[in-house]
């Protein structure tokens, strides 16, 4: 008997029927809770961040095999990128007035340049440090994330004009960021993601992450691909941090300490490095984790670095290995096993 | 700025350094035998610091007793640590093992401040006074940090270079499999590596104690990642390597304090060792990495 | 196949949380009848949580006395409790919870930026919130740079601007000590300290003082010994230091190790900071204070204080704290007294409008009246620090 093979226009009619069912679950879910509903809201809107947050490292982390720990730094750029430009946008009378739909072009435009900027930051900082390997690379970019945080600390003292506003924060940000923004933006970023990966360009990062050598001796410019990645996903962590800002409305260069970068890296590493599920998933767990275990209150930090010991000691590989999930596939699977169990019965 | 205030802030420095050196050594043993950015290491630095305080505020010990309770509960907790969060994973992804480091970080600053609050412990200082030489005023505290470890780190130096354990240390982190076959005990050599650089860790601590009164549950998060520094930068794996990143780091951070510019200290220190391990991938000191093919 | 399950399992889980947890606010929302919800925010664990821990056990020691007193027009007081490690996005969220649990009016955030971030949230919706510590003028304004700038007019704080100490420090430095040169150490990156040194240099043309040495460390910065060096060779007659007190305590150290002998003039963060550094360092030390230990104004406060939480009082916010939740306890009985029905808008405006009517209010750190930008205008108590002992000098 024939085997089920979906064809791609099949498969993307599949995932965006699944888009739409997961985002009209969402969106009732929301609004079914009741009072509790903005609480949701809140917490939804900071899972979609920390997907996009995590996602983007894991192109780094699990795809092409590097331990970049200056994640934070480029969501920084980002996040003051948008802002500054959506401060100086009308934007936020549109919102206060209830425009929605007329903030929508100046919400593109920033996150583009969110996106710009901190893309650019990752060359500058990429071509440097990609240079160096493992530990080290992490070091030098834990070094230049620590370095930009700084830097947004001290610029207007430098500059002699108010820019980022220093440590008292910029304030006023307009905010923008809704659970259907947020949305619509962790979707075309994983999208932007998976396509990425399933190029030519994403199949050269992984032959470099397996074997660097060997991905150089075919002919693969690896300097380049290793770039290409860096800069792509401090593209992506910019659009998370310019996100954050138009939902937190106010931005401190401390919020973007180092420890923000290692929060990221454990949500890749607990879902599995090379896994986009395991970092949609570790994303979800650890937002929400620290939520449900407010009840405990005083305990809960030490229930979660337990945790994380805990998981690391059970399971080192992560939750989902390098398990990725694809409906498609997942359709076909089910559907040949019990074609071939009916044939077999008839046989 | 005078030639007497440059000595005296290269004086400075040269304690913080004294410091940083201490940790570094930890960082970098561990660094150099099982490949483990450790992350917990400043962590234990904190329990020591707590230790000290209460044995000396508390139950008002002798500073003496003081130091040996902090230098062994430091040495227990880096090996226990070392067997049940790390020996499990040895054979795991290195990432994992970065990640359990990790939490064990967490969990000590979390547990810290559950146990101890998490206001900074403040005690009197140890060693009091301090001595003009010329026209610069040297502290005591000063003349001891620096004296106390250096004299570590040439006892160190001779522990690893001239003892059974210490070669014994040097070939695993040469080549596990190898030192292994050679009747080397895997399980023993690392957890000597952990014992001893916890027991450094307990050391600096009284010398941190010594310089800033107060420990706090998150007192050892920067400090570690100054020390980690320092270890790069001097090159991992190396006792005079560690020395030396060390006291660039603390001389560096006095003088670019010294000149008004104490907000960009960690930038400053950030940007040397980029460029430094621009110019020479492994620090100062470091083995050259041969890649296989 | 087993992943597929597990996937499974945690979307379900996470689509079937709300129905439970939906039905347990129902019940809270319900149950809430016959009390009054109000709700802490602060950051009681994390890296500042010594600045929240004593707030959040005023403000609990505080509703527990005044449950066990009758409570509010008979109805009790329910203090709902979260923690936000200091961070906007938690303060956000506690608030969010806050509000689906029925609170009607909000105690927090302790750090200012936390703060800020619930007071945007707290305005759109004119839910009454007071800090005890938040000292950043945009907590209560929308932009403190233009003078025309929206007030958010629900937001109180019980604490006084950053700005107005340091003018009263220049102006002590001068009066009392005649002082002529002053050093300055700070932190950079903390708007506290930042905002206190603005306000030394504008007393600087009135009060004729010349900074010859101006120092500062950057925050979770410990080591503050080339600073120090730099003062010391400076030879100031007095170091202003407007700092926190676990700082403040390492940078006296510091400061006498390097031979520098000058009198010290801190600010208000420096409350307890007899605990921090070495009697014989700190002789002579005075700072400007929310309030004065040990006057009989705060007597029982400190009392019951050191009952409940085996310590003293550790800083000036516990009892700050206390006075905010003396002020927020008045507003609810005045808007209890009009009859309304607790959490509707009216209820709220109420609370808002006594607060904002306060008139010399008593509370145990000082009499509170409410400015145009809803800070309070208090005095200033002068702490004398000899022996290792923190005393009242005078009010200033």
């Amino acid at each position: 008997m024939k085997e089920l093979k979906l064809k791609t226009p099949v498969r993307y009619l599949i995932n965006t029927v699944l888009i739409v069912v997961l985002w009209t679950l969402v969106t009732l879910f929301v609004a079914g809770a009741g009072l509790k509903g903005e609480y949701y809201r809140g917490i939804l809107i900071t899972i979609g961040i920390n997907i996009i947050l995590a996602t983007s490292l894991n192109v780094v982390c699990g795809y092409l095999g590097q331990l970049p720990l200056g994640h934070a730094g480029f969501m920084a750029v980002g996040a003051y990128a948008g802002a500054i430009f959506m401060k100086s946008t009308p934007a936020s009378q549109l919102l206060r007035a209830g425009n929605n739909a007329a903030v929508i072009p100046y919400i593109i435009i920033a996150v583009l340049i969110s996106a710009v900027v901190a893309g650019l930051f990752g060359l500058l900082i990429g071509i440097p440090a990609l240079r160096l390997k493992g530990d080290y690379l992490a070091i030098i970019t834990l070094g230049f994330g620590e370095i930009i945080r700084v830097v947004l600390t001290n610029i207007d003292s430098v500059l002699g004009f108010k820019f980022t506003y220093g440590a008292s924060g910029l304030a006023r940000i307009p905010k923008f960021t809704s659970l259907n923004v947020i949305y619509i933006f962790t979707v075309i970023c994983l999208f932007l993601i998976h396509v990425f990966m399933k190029s030519r360009h994403g199949r050269a990062v992984l032959s470099i992450r397996d074997n660097e050598i060997a991905a150089e001796s075919v002919g693969i410019n690896t300097t380049f691909y290793k770039t290409t990645a860096f800069v792509f996903s401090a593209m992506l962590a910019g659009v998370a941090g310019c996100l954050y800002a138009g939902y937190i409305g106010s931005l401190y260069p401390s919020t973007f300490k180092f420890m923000k970068s290692i929060e990221i890296l454990v949500m890749v590493v607990l879902g599995g490095m090379g896994s986009m599920l395991g970092s949609v998933i570790s994303a979800i767990v650890l937002t929400a984790l620290p939520e449900i275990l407010r009840s405990f209150s005083d305990y809960r930090m030490v229930a979660y670095s337990l945790a994380l010991v805990l998981m690391m000691l059970f399971r080192p590989k992560g939750l989902m290995g390098t398990y990725d999930f694809s409906m498609g596939n997942t359709i076909e699977n089910i559907v040949n096993k019990i074609r071939n169990g009916r044939g077999s019965k008839h046989e | 700025m005078t030639f007497s205030l440059l000595i005296a802030q290269l004086i400075n420095g040269m304690q913080t350094g004294s410091v940083y050196a201490l940790v570094a050594l930890g960082y970098s043993m561990v660094y150099g035998i099982i490949k483990l950015l450790n992350f917990a290491h400043g962590d234990i630095i904190m329990v020591g610091a707590y230790m000290t305080y209460y044995a000396i505020a508390s139950f008002a010990l002798p500073p003496v007793l003081a130091i040996i309770l902090a230098i062994t509960v430091s040495t227990l907790l880096g090996v226990t640590v070392e067997k049940v969060a790390y020996t499990p994973l040895r054979s795991a992804p290195r990432l994992s093992l970065l990640i359990t480091a990790i939490g064990v970080s967490f969990l000590l600053e979390n547990g810290a401040q559950l146990l101890f609050g998490a206001d900074q412990k403040s005690m009197d200082p140890l060693i009091t006074g301090s001595v003009m030489l010329g026209q610069i005023n040297v502290s005591y505290v000063a003349i001891v940090t620096i004296l106390v470890s250096v004299v570590i780190m040439i006892l160190l130096s001779f522990v690893v270079n001239k003892t059974k354990a210490g070669k014994a240390m040097r070939a695993v982190s040469e080549d596990m499999g190898a030192a292994q076959l050679m009747g080397i005990s895997l399980n023993r050599t690392i957890s000597m590596t952990f014992a001893i650089g916890s027991a450094l860790a307990g050391i600096g601590s009284v010398l941190y104690l010594c310089a800033y009164t107060q420990a706090s549950p998150t007192m050892g998060s920067m400090l570690g990642i100054k020390a980690f520094v320092a270890a790069v930068l001097g090159g991992i794996g190396s006792i005079p390597g560690a020395m030396i990143g060390g006291f660039t780091i603390g001389i560096l951070e006095a003088l670019v304090a010294a000149i008004g510019f104490s907000m960009w200290k960690d930038a400053a220190v950030f940007l040397v060792l980029i460029i430094v391990l621009l110019f020479k991938p492994t620090g100062f000191l470091g083995k050259k990495i041969q890649e296989k093919v | 196949m087993k992943k597929v399950l597990l996937f499974a399992l945690v979307i379900a889980a996470f689509i079937a949380a709300p129905v439970f947890a939906g039905g347990s606010s129902e019940a809270s929302s319900s149950a809430a009848s016959g009390t009054i919800t109000i709700a802490f925010i602060g950051n009681t664990t994390g890296d500042y949580a010594m600045y929240g821990v004593p707030v959040r056990n005023s403000v609990v020691m505080f509703f527990e006395q005044l449950n066990a007193a009758g409570g509010i027009n008979g109805k009790q007081v329910k203090l709902l409790e979260y923690d936000d490690k200091a961070d906007g996005t938690e303060s956000i969220n506690a608030y969010n919870l806050a509000k689906a649990n029925g609170a009607t009016a909000i105690i927090g955030s302790v750090l200012s930026g936390a703060s800020i971030a619930l007071s945007d949230v707290t305005y759109d919706d004119n839910m009454p919130q007071i800090s005890a510590s938040a000292t950043n003028p945009k907590l209560t304004v929308m932009d403190p740079d233009d003078p025309k700038s929206e007030v958010k007019t629900n937001v109180f704080r019980s604490c006084f601007l950053d700005p107005f100490q340091g003018e009263k420090m220049a102006q002590y430095a001068t009066s009392k000590y005649g002082a002529k040169t002053i050093a300055i150490f700070y932190e950079n990156g903390s708007d506290y300290s930042e905002a206190i040194v603005q306000g030394v240099e504008s007393q600087l043309a009135a009060t004729g003082l010349k900074v010859v040495a101006k120092e500062a460390f950057a925050t979770g910065d410990v080591d503050y010994k080339a600073q120090m060096t730099n003062i010391a060779a400076a030879n100031p007659d007095v170091v202003l230091m407007p700092i926190y007190y676990g700082e403040a305590g390492r940078a006296i150290t510091a400061l006498r190790a390097a031979g520098c002998k000058a009198k010290i003039i801190g600010g208000d963060g420096f409350g307890s900071v007899k605990n921090y550094a070495s009697a014989a360092d700190l002789e002579g030390t005075i700072y400007m204070s929310g309030y004065a230990p040990g006057t009989p104004s705060v007597a029982k406060f400190e009392a019951d204080y050191k009952a409940n939480y085996n310590e003293e009082v550790p800083n000036m916010f516990a009892p700050l704290a206390w006075d905010a939740s003396l002020i927020m306890a008045e507003a609810l009985k005045a808007a209890e007294a009009k009859g309304l029905k607790a959490g509707s808008a009216e209820y709220k405006q109420a609370v808002i409008d006594a607060i904002k009517g306060m008139n010399a209010f008593p509370g145990i750190t000082g009499s509170y009246t409410f400015n145009e930008t809803n800070d309070p205008i208090k005095s200033v108590a002068i702490i004398k620090i000899s022996n290792g002992a923190e005393l009242f000098d005078e009010f200033f």
